[in-house]
């Protein structure tokens, strides 16, 4: 063991690869329910805005549906849906502890708020430019696809990043409850411990995880919007 | 071409029903370049969305190319969309996009292939004077320059049918010219008929063949330009002529009438043409009696036609003013005599 092992076990309390296991499932579990959330997020608010009234597909009963459905996870804190699920959870994973498992209540928790967010990246697309679409002669597949979707994109990467931050949050809960990663790190070792340091180390990951995600945001939204 | 038939068509705003169409019926013939004016508010974007079917009328009929719109499919209504190019007052462009990309747009929807697409968006592009711009992106491109891109966009599919949503509304007067000469030669070369709608009368004396007048949901008007310009029966079609053609008398030659004590009548004369016959004014002045003081004169050009415009003021009595006028009417001229309220 080299001299700086030595010394970062002996001022956090825990070895070093603990750590790095440790962010290895906060990215784990960020990374996969960032992907299926926005994925399904994105579908719900395609959904919601083809639905609504005078949108291009209107049907009130579709839109209501997934409207009160966001609504409804979106008033339930992580923590209680977390445990809500757990029936799901065994269902799909067959276990209700370890970083995948914790995937189902993230991915639940995610896309209804994701699904928000990008609803409203899609309305900000001008209706001109989707009447101009129409009056192309294109289908409602080639709207979304060619206008709708390419248009919104520097606001649905945007959307994304402030979902990911969310998410973040959402991940230091689940690894609570089994799912591993910084949180847990830092409520088991730091708190539970009365280990200071290494809660304070914890939040200055948590704080470089963020401005690191939102640089990203930033720089590839910025980047798409170049031409505007 | 274009075949409209008792249109109706009312909005429901909040629980106030809006009747942007009632009972509008037009006829537009091939090759021909039609506007409509009014006030915003009048119906006249709805009318033209009734041509492509982006609206559908409560009752009543469309009939487009010699098929009506109301039995159509789906499908059948996006073929038919294919061949009538849209051009909108705030270009609706995709900003963040090259000009190549825009214009390709609707040839890719159109299943066209790729090759084939590259010839067609230059061909255009040269067309309406943009083929060294096709990498620029839209948003580095003045007004002018979208609008361009706009009617480019519209026309890559070769339509025969150009509908304009106040295409020139957003620009400034010289580019205004500028892109309504452009529509002039789409129509001129490509043979394509254009419907288009507008506040400005401008555009109309510019570039139209015939003109319908809009207020209230309905057409109060409509003929040639030029007879709808030189004899204006509506309140709302004098307002829009008014706008180009000033046949108001300035304020302070009013008070020079006023005082006026002798018998008088301020007469407002249109010519159409270029042709006179005869010295007019010359020889009214020669008349006995009779005093000849021109108050006012403008000269318009529209429909490959002058319109001439004088506003006379003839001083005698009511014999003599008779006489005069019965020699004015000889010329063809359009005569109208002015009265002012004390």
């Amino acid at each position: 063991m080299t001299d700086w092992q030595a010394l970062f076990k002996e001022t956090f309390g825990i070895k070093w690869p603990k750590l790095l296991e440790s962010l290895g499932q906060t990215v784990y579990m960020l990374g996969w329910a960032l992907l299926i959330g926005a994925v399904i997020g994105l579908l719900l608010a395609l959904v919601l805005v083809l639905c609504r009234k005078d949108g291009l597909k209107q049907n009130r009963a579709i839109y209501d549906i997934v409207n009160v459905y966001v609504n409804i996870v979106r008033s339930m804190p992580f923590i209680i849906t977390l445990v809500f699920v757990f029936p799901v959870t065994r269902l799909i994973v067959g276990k209700t502890y370890g970083s995948t498992a914790m995937l189902v209540p993230l991915v639940i928790y995610i896309s209804p708020y994701m699904a928000r967010l990008m609803e409203n990246s899609l309305l900000d697309v001008s209706p001109g430019v989707i009447e101009a679409a129409q009056a192309m002669g294109a289908t409602t597949w080639q709207i979304v696809t060619r206008f709708l979707l390419p248009e919104a994109l520097p606001s649905i990467v945007l959307a994304m990043t402030t979902g990911t931050v969310g998410l973040l949050g959402a991940t230091a809960m689940a690894g609570y409850v089994g799912g591993g990663g910084v949180g847990d790190l830092a409520l088991t070792y730091g708190y539970q411990r009365y280990n200071f340091p290494l809660l304070i180390l914890t939040i200055v990951i948590l704080v470089i995880f963020v401005q690191l995600l939102q640089l990203l945001g930033n720089r590839v939204s910025g980047k798409m919007r170049q031409h505007r | 071409m274009i075949q409209i038939e008792h249109a109706v068509k009312t909005f429901a705003e909040g629980h106030q029903a809006v009747h942007a169409l009632r009972d509008v019926s037009l006829r537009v013939e091939k090759g021909d370049i039609y506007g409509i004016v009014g006030f915003s508010g009048a119906g006249k974007s709805t009318l033209l969305r009734l041509v492509n079917g982006l609206e559908k009328p409560d009752s009543g009929s469309v009939v487009v190319a010699g098929r009506d719109l109301s039995r159509l499919g789906q499908k059948e209504l996006r073929d038919l969309r294919r061949h009538i190019g849209m051009v909108f007052q705030q270009f609706n462009l995709l900003e963040g996009k090259t000009v190549k990309h825009n214009v390709s747009i609707p040839l890719e929807l159109a299943g066209m292939p790729r090759r084939k697409i590259e010839a067609r968006v230059r061909d255009v592009l040269r067309f309406v004077e943009l083929e060294d711009k096709e990498n620029a992106y839209v948003s580095q491109l003045s007004g002018g320059q979208k609008q361009r891109v706009g009617i480019a966009r519209a026309l890559a599919t070769q339509p025969e049918i150009l509908l304009c949503d106040e295409a020139t509304s957003a620009l400034d007067p010289q580019t205004t010219e500028s892109i309504l000469r452009l529509l002039q030669k789409v129509n001129r070369e490509m043979g394509v008929t254009i419907l288009l709608i507008t506040h400005q009368m401008q555009v109309i004396q510019m570039i139209c063949h015939k003109v319908a007048v809009m207020e209230h949901g309905r057409i109060v008007e409509e003929g040639s330009v030029l007879s709808v310009f030189g004899t204006p029966k509506e309140e709302v079609t004098r307002r829009f002529v008014r706008t180009v053609i000033n046949d108001r008398i300035p304020d302070t030659f009013i008070s020079v009438v006023r005082s006026e004590q002798r018998s008088q009548q301020v007469e407002l004369l249109k010519f159409i043409g270029a042709s006179v016959k005869e010295p007019l004014i010359a020889n009214l002045c020669r008349m006995e009696g009779l005093e000849v003081n021109i108050l006012g004169a403008t000269i318009q050009e529209m429909q490959g036609s002058v319109m001439s415009v004088f506003i006379l003021q003839l001083i005698g009595d009511a014999a003599c003013i008779a006489q005069a006028e019965e020699r004015i009417d000889r010329t063809g001229a359009l005569r109208e005599r002015m009265v002012f309220q004390e």
